[in-house]
């Protein structure tokens, strides 16, 4: 109790928010994981953007003279190829710029329709409350335990497997989490005094919710979005990888995992790169997000500054010891 | 007690119910099963036998209310690949995919209680840095292309391990190890947050004024409180793990369980044994739900029944 | 005088904060007898937690104990060395009961096991006899049924059966002193009295000695014998606890008391004291008092020291001066 009553009585309030985008940088600066994590988002956005510029070849010319080029720094590699080339004599690097593009396209896409659909819905039951409540939290509670890939599956092997399909399944399957949250921000929200007070002076139900409640929910959907982004990044690369998502010739880097996987024993770079692509890419994406939470919260910032001292003062006593 | 448990019972139902109505949908409204599991060379005449075998010139009505007699029934009709009931199948199957989710799911809990304690007692410090790190990679890492690496690692390379298949314990070690990283990282962080958090509760501030070393703190006191948020996300994973994760790593590992099955049915147009699978699935995951809840109420003993 | 129990020397504490350090003692020193009844009053943040909580041990990042001593019986009780011989001291010697009952119990342990796990530690009772003694314990402490009240948990019994049983477990090694921070805040006014009953009617039977923090007077008046009274960090004023009701000599204890109801019988009307205390972060090497102080001036900036005035101590170059004549 003391510690934090101490800080919240007696520090001059910290502004949460810091006022210049400058010291937001520095401080990101501090957390080299996170920029370094930031880095790698930007330059892979850059990637996607400008895949037909920065990409040295097409992903699907192949050549016959060229297949199976190792990487450079190998016996056999060349500098026309730089992460070699695959079974058909395709650019390994080319293929995992455009399935940057693949890859990004799809996990915005669906973050966007299942935040969009989750939202409306959490707004919707938090709103009205009573039996639409309800109703519509115990139809996310059902959809929340159905066998989750198998069914997409099944779905994508009825209809036929393609990005839009995977597309509109993952978002049909990933909007309960928004809901939730939303609707938990939302009837929170409506009970605190300032929202009460909007009602009883009479503001309408819709300025109610765009002025008053939806600026809470911004910050906590943003964070949810950007982690369950990495999910669909994954699933999408699983799916690909069995063989019911991105279909041949496009691009994608499960899909290249998937067929550099017959080559397995006699040219690990074809499954190791695309692989690689996707670990890195949600590595920094996990390391911002989990910055970003941490940075937008006063309490956690707190918690973070005092850790960091903790482990400064245990390293300088050791140091005293040794 | 009871009538929690018949409520929740009522819930399950609700959801496997949701399930047939999706998959109805799904196949018959949406898609078209004759196209999907008769081969193109198939004539006219043979499509329209097809369809009136499985009852497409019925009102969907009647069409709906046959589907889920059959599914109470557990008749999910014979398995155009095995050419025998789909429901044999899967029961031929399943203990092969519990065996691989016990062995990697139970790893997880068992290394991830003490890596997550010992990292909230020092937060910030050696241990702490590297099983977050770990943590980080293995959320980060997808299984397929983790069972991958580990194949060319173990199995190629050093020849420590088979690559494929089933058969011996040796058999088991890379897909169990496999299957085993996302929930490790998960259950680790959830372990070290949930204790920090724990440690800082004042009835930590009484074990500790009532001069209870560390060790005993985190072992009688603080690791009683984390079990009900630890059943509840360690059952999230084991359904998880059950409806996704399986698939992907008995497809790279060649390991005869359901997942591998549900791919090799889909390849082949299987419709009535992927249905049988998908509510197998959808059963067990509504029974561990069930088991969960109940686990959870016993272990805390606030938790009013309702 | 007898060799005190307790003796804190000039104990520093601060916390490191993203803002800065916040200087939660600033050389607090006080002692603490045999048997005998101390109080300390202050507002919140004025440091009586914190003072007691280093006492325990139970300073946390980002907190620390950045100066001075705590000694029990004649030997240190804090810093880095010495926690693990301290140990046998915490909870055996030394025991500390909390504000909120309702959280400063384990959710998910029985009542028993909790008061059990005590006794076994310390006393090395085998289970039988701790279990035996914990029902002792709570018969002791006026919760009935004890046998059946003992397989229990907390969210079973209210707050202020769970005081009770804090204090079952406080007593139950039979210590010397019993450290009790506000420990009736939390509860029911009619509650309140039953405790505090409680506890003058056990420090009584077993010769215990009692620190009681709290910002209520009226608790003080009715219990203590002695008071000690801070303000942003410090002691400003220590002695009998007539002496200071009837005649307080720091500017902040007048302004205490006149702002509690009930306890000033020359007042009709409760005055509160303008403003706020300084902040901790650069507090000032004055009296922290001074920029609330009706009578303070220029000479007040300098460092004021604790000295003996009449059977007491106060840090007030004006000690004794009515300060708040002049308000009424």
């Amino acid at each position: 109790m003391a510690a934090s009553d101490f800080t919240a009585s007696l520090t001059p309030p910290i502004p949460a928010t810091t006022s210049a985008p400058r010291s937001a940088i520095s401080e990101l600066l501090h957390d080299k994981a996170a920029a370094i994590g930031l880095a790698f988002i930007l330059l892979i956005v850059f990637l996607a953007l400008f895949a037909p510029l920065v990409a040295p070849y097409d992903p699907a010319a192949q050549s016959i003279m060229a297949r199976l080029k190792p990487p450079v720094w190998m016996a056999r590699g060349t500098w026309e190829h730089l992460l070699g080339t695959d079974n058909l004599g395709r650019d390994v690097l080319s293929r995992i710029i455009w399935g940057a593009r693949a890859t990004l396209t799809i996990g915005a896409v669906t973050c966007l329709l299942a935040a969009t659909l989750g939202t409306v819905v959490g707004l919707w039951a938090g709103f009205i409350g009573g039996r639409t409540d309800s109703v519509l939290m115990r139809l996310v509670d059902i959809q929340v335990s159905f066998p989750g890939i198998l069914l997409i599956l099944l779905v994508v092997a009825v209809l036929g497997p393609g990005v839009w399909t995977l597309v509109a399944v993952l978002s049909v399957t990933n909007w309960m989490v928004y809901a939730r949250l939303v609707r938990g921000i939302v009837s929170s929200t409506r009970q605190t005094p300032y929202v009460e007070a909007a009602e009883v002076i009479g503001c309408r139900p819709a300025r109610v919710i765009f002025r008053h409640i939806l600026p809470n929910i911004v910050s906590p959907l943003l964070t949810l979005a950007i982690l369950e982004f990495t999910n669909i990044v994954l699933a999408e690369a699983a799916v690909s990888f069995l063989g019911f998502g991105v279909q041949p010739p496009a691009t994608s880097w499960g899909l290249d995992v998937a067929s550099g996987r017959d080559y397995l024993f006699i040219a690990w770079w074809l499954v190791t790169f695309p692989g690689l692509a996707i670990v890195v890419t949600v590595l920094s994406i996990n390391l911002f997000a989990n910055w970003l939470r941490v940075t937008t919260d006063p309490e956690e910032r707190e918690k973070r500054f005092a850790r960091a001292e903790t482990a400064k003062r245990r390293r300088a006593r050791r140091r005293v010891g040794a | 007690m009871l009538e929690f448990i018949v409520r929740r019972l009522f819930q399950g139902i609700l959801v496997v119910f949701g399930v047939t109505a999706t998959v109805f949908v799904v196949t018959r409204l949406v898609g078209d099963p004759v196209a999907l599991m008769l081969p193109l060379s198939a004539t006219e005449a043979q499509r329209a036998a097809f369809a009136q075998q499985i009852g497409l010139d019925q009102p969907i009505v009647t069409q709906f209310l046959r589907f889920v007699g059959d599914i109470a029934t557990l008749d999910f009709g014979n398995s155009l690949w095995q050419r025998r009931p789909a429901i044999e199948v899967v029961f031929e199957r399943l203990p092969n995919t519990l065996l691989l989710i016990a062995a990697g799911l139970g790893a997880a809990v068992m290394l991830s209680i003490p890596l997550g304690a010992v990292s909230a007692l020092r937060p910030g410090g050696l241990v702490d840095r590297l099983t977050m790190s770990v943590g980080l990679l293995g959320l980060a890492m997808p299984q397929f292309w983790l069972g991958l690496v580990a194949i060319v690692i173990f199995a190629v390379t050093l020849k420590w391990l088979p690559t494929s298949g089933m058969g011996t314990a040796a058999h088991l070690v890379l897909p169990a190890l496999t299957l085993s990283l996302t929930p490790l990282a998960r259950f680790t962080m959830m372990v070290r947050a949930s204790m920090i958090d724990e440690l800082n509760k004042p009835y930590v501030k009484t074990a500790r004024a009532k001069g209870l070393g560390l060790t005993r703190i985190l072992r009688v006191h603080t690791l009683r409180n984390i079990l009900v948020p630890f059943l509840s996300i360690s059952g999230w994973e084991l359904i998880s793990t059950l409806s996704g994760y399986t698939v992907v790593v008995e497809t790279v590992f060649a390991w005869p369980g359901l997942g591998l099955t549900a791919v090799q049915a889909i390849q082949r147009g299987d419709l009535f044994l992927m249905q049988a699978i998908v509510f197998v699935i959808a059963f067990l995951i509504v029974l561990i739900g069930i088991v969960l809840d109940i686990l959870s109420k016993a272990v805390d003993p606030r938790m009013e029944l309702n | 005088m007898t060799m005190p129990l307790l003796e804190i020397d000039n104990l520093h504490v601060c916390f490191d904060t993203r803002a800065g350090t916040v200087q939660a003692l600033r050389g607090v020193s006080l002692s603490v007898a045999p048997g005998e009844t101390l109080g300390i009053v202050g507002e919140s943040g004025s440091g009586k937690s914190v003072t007691a909580q280093a006492v325990m041990g139970l300073i946390d990042v980002p907190g620390r104990i950045s100066g001075g001593e705590i000694l029990w019986q004649g030997q240190p009780l804090a810093g880095v060395d010495v926690t693990r011989a301290a140990r046998g001291i915490w909870g055996r010697e030394i025991t500390m009961i909390f504000q909120n009952p309702m959280t400063s119990l384990n959710p998910l342990m029985t009542i028993g096991a909790q008061i059990a796990e005590v006794v076994e530690l310390h006393m090395g009772f085998d289970r039988r006899a701790a279990r035996q003694r914990a029902a002792e314990l709570l018969s002791a402490v006026g919760i009935a049924g004890a046998e059946r009240r003992l397989g229990q948990y907390p969210h079973e019994f209210s707050g202020g059966m769970r005081q009770r049983v804090m204090i079952a477990m406080g007593i139950a090694c039979e210590p010397k002193l019993l450290i009790a921070d506000e420990p009736t805040t939390a509860l029911d006014v009619t509650i309140q009295a039953q405790i505090l009953e409680l506890l003058a009617e056990l420090q009584e039977k077993m010769g215990l000695a009692i620190v009681l923090i709290t910002h209520d007077l009226g608790i003080v008046a009715g219990l203590c014998h002695r008071v000690a009274v801070m303000y942003a960090g410090q002691i400003v004023e220590t002695g009998p606890v007539d002496a200071i009701f009837e005649n307080p000599s720091h500017p902040y204890t007048q302004g205490l008391i006149r702002s509690t109801p009930g306890l000033d019988a020359d007042e009709e009307r409760l005055t509160a004291i303008d403003g706020a205390p300084p902040g901790l972060l650069r507090p000032p090497s004055g009296c922290a008092f001074l920029p609330r102080c009706p009578i303070g001036d220029e000479g007040c900036r300098a460092p004021q020291r604790l000295r003996a005035v009449g059977s007491g101590t106060v840090a007030c170059r004006k000690a004794g001066e009515q300060a708040w004549r002049e308000a009424v």
